[in-house]
């Protein structure tokens, strides 16, 4: 790529910013309460929540990731995108309405609701700072490689410039706008991803007559592997741990998105739970489309640029969206679909920040150190420093560990939101015996367990793509912790209620049921 | 921006005052709330509504959950141990484990609308039953 396109790729993606940061300060001006900073004033239609989330959602790695793992891994890279789709549902019908419901502004009101207040909401604020932190790590990683491939920036001090430059737009997004101006961020940059990924693909089967076969065929044509590409196996296949490992891994995505933080916080932002739930179906829509488009865009780009060609660039896989735009529509296609990919990263963070900032202000700070007495205007200060303090540390951590293979991250970011998240909302919700001490230990047990085998497994260290490959502690096999994870922090709620001698109080679990399915009592209609 | 309102319903009119006093005109049953109009939480889950409520969500909820996780976490295996199975050609180039892919995107769409409607239809007027017991709705 030459540096022409750098200039056109840098003008559409200073126009996004600009237009954007007007959006977002227009949004935010007469942002004054907590409500609004948290939850938009709970003021946002299904319809336009549902955008957001998806917007939230959808980040560089499915974008980039999954139409470059489409092309170089074909049949096992689709069936990635699978389980994001079908792990909507899981939020569909369990969580959105509940949560809606039960909780005022983060995972934390939810989770304290019937137990004691400081230590279970500390656990969650723990719990969401440390997703939040690895998922909003990883992105800025992929900010700092994207540039390398999109810009011609190739010295380490180039890509930090870039990846601080994200940090401090992300920043400005939040405290300027807070929820509302996020959301709006979140909105734009949706349409936009779905938009270009829906006309690329219509171009796409537009070119092989609008037949699926075809193009496919087309695709294993141009692919080193021949037929194969079609066929599961290449990515995953292989050994019974390799098999295994996605297993456990298709487990942690299809249970960890609906319990991922920055998604849970978006369904504080609807007034009710029938908007809770007619957001979740929109965003299933927007969702289920972009992969469907992703998986033509993969296997076009397989076809249009072939395989050599996408594994040879700079950026390897996660450059076959940006070739095959280049191949289809010249320097300009290119540059709409790196500002898109920007648009995409930094939408991404930016709600990431606002739910970190979120669960710091009003769960550790307003809750366990001023034990609920806080003053709102001090709760908001916080807040804000908060965001600024959380984009300092995804900056440095981005620039830390750029370069590196942090792909891991963002698997290890769905298997902890299954792990500590999921067992928890489960329990408090449906089991009438679940007290504050299965709380903690599934809390901690799923996300203690989650990261020990992280640190102890091939992502780590033992193999050639490990963080430290030449040194081997890895004694557990699988890259993915899930499957061993999410059960045991089921296992540990249940032992820690069994085990402690504290009873459940039976009249806050009778207002949790009712309230959690009817809404009464939350002052929501 | 909008704030729904709750549709129309059959069931128990809420009434006026805090616990419903019986009148001729209004023979309904009392508000499940306390001499301060705080709903009574117990009351309410032990209630026929409410209990009616639970379970016509537990019987679409409970199967659907998983039917979902069992077909989806069946494909996976189904790709990750019967590998040759799942590369028959059905059509053209397709094979079937693409086909059983793309009908993943397909019941999850199913799904996910009937969900929506089986709630409009089936629990939305439940829970407003429900919030007719208590003084939550009354402006």
């Amino acid at each position: 790529m030459t540096s022409g396109n750098t200039v056109i790729n840098l003008s559409v993606f200073a126009v996004f910013v600009l237009i954007t940061l007007y959006v977002v300060y227009r949004a935010g001006s007469r942002n004054a309460t907590a409500s609004d900073y948290y939850a938009a004033g709970s003021s946002f239609t299904g319809p336009q929540n549902g955008v957001a989330l998806s917007g939230d959602f959808l980040s560089a790695a499915s974008f980039l990731g999954i139409s470059g793992s489409i092309a170089v891994n074909g049949y096992d890279g689709f069936l990635y995108s699978i389980g994001w789709v079908v792990s909507w549902l899981l939020g569909l019908m369990i969580i959105s309405e509940r949560l809606r419901n039960t909780g005022r502004f983060t995972l934390g009101d939810v989770l304290a609701f019937r137990m004691k207040q400081r230590p279970v909401r500390a656990a969650a604020a723990n719990v969401t700072l440390v997703i939040s932190l690895f998922y909003m790590i990883a992105q800025m990683a992929g900010a700092g490689a994207l540039m390398a491939l999109l810009l011609d920036v190739h010295t380490k001090g180039g890509q930090a410039i870039v990846i601080a430059v994200v940090g401090v737009v992300m920043v400005l997004y939040v405290l300027l706008g807070g929820m509302k101006g996020t959301t709006w961020v979140q909105i734009i940059k949706a349409v936009l991803l779905v938009l270009c990924v829906t006309l690329l693909t219509v171009f796409l089967l537009g070119k092989f007559g609008f037949s699926l076969s075809s193009l496919l065929e087309t695709a294993s044509e141009n692919s080193t592997l021949g037929p194969e590409v079609l066929q599961p196996g290449v990515r995953y296949g292989g050994s019974p741990t390799n098999s295994l490992d996605f297993l456990s891994l298709a487990l942690a995505l299809v249970l960890g998105t609906a319990c991922l933080p920055h998604v849970l916080m978006r369904f504080y932002t609807v007034p009710n739970a029938r908007e809770a739930r007619r957001s979740v179906v929109w965003a299933t829509w927007m969702i289920a489309v972009f992969y469907l488009c992703t998986l033509v865009i993969g296997f076009g780009s397989l076809a249009l640029v072939g395989s050599k060609a996408i594994s040879e660039a700079p950026g390897g896989e996660n450059s076959a969206a940006p070739l095959l735009a280049f191949r289809v529509g010249g320097a300009v296609l290119l540059g709409i679909v790196c500002a898109v990919a920007f648009a995409t990263i930094l939408a991404v963070v930016a709600g990431l920040t606002l739910t970190a900032s979120a669960s710091f202000a009003h769960d550790v700070y307003a809750n366990v150190i001023k034990r609920g007495k806080a003053d709102p205007k001090e709760e908001l200060k916080v807040a804000r420093l908060t965001a600024v303090a959380v984009g300092v540390l995804a900056i440095g951590g981005g620039i830390a560990v750029n370069g590196q293979n942090v792909a891991f991250l963002v698997a290890l970011a769905f298997a902890l939101a299954a792990s500590a998240n999921l067992s928890t909302i489960l329990y408090s919700l449906f089991w009438k015996r679940f007290n504050t001490n299965g709380t903690l230990w599934a809390i901690y047990g799923g996300l203690g367990s989650c990261i020990l085998l992280i640190v102890f497994s091939p992502a780590m260290s033992g193999t050639r793509s490990s963080i430290f490959p030449d040194v081997d502690f890895a004694w557990f096999p699988l890259g993915n912790p899930g499957i061993v994870s999410i059960p045991l922090s089921f296992l540990c709620g249940y032992l820690g209620t069994v085990f402690s001698k504290e009873q459940a109080d039976p009249e806050k679990q009778a207002e949790m049921e009712v309230r959690a399915m009817t809404g009464i009592g939350s002052g929501l209609r | 921006m909008t704030k729904a309102i709750l549709p129309p319903t059959d069931s128990r009119p809420a009434r006026s005052g805090g616990r419903g006093f019986a009148t001729f005109d209004d023979p309904g049953v009392p508000l499940l709330t306390d001499a301060a109009g705080n709903p009574d939480f117990v009351a309410i889950r032990d209630s026929e509504d409410f209990q009616e409520l639970r379970r016509r969500w537990t019987i679409f909820v409970l199967p659907v959950t998983c039917g979902f996780l069992a077909w989806y976490l069946g494909y996976v295996a189904l790709s990750a141990y019967a590998p040759t199975f799942m590369s028959t050609e059905v059509y053209g180039v397709l094979n079937i484990g693409l086909i059983f892919g793309l009908l993943q995107f397909v019941t999850t769409i199913t799904l996910t609308l009937s969900y929506a409607r089986y709630a409009r239809r089936r629990l939305d007027p439940q829970v407003a039953a429900v919030r007719a017991l208590t003084s939550e709705d009354r402006t």
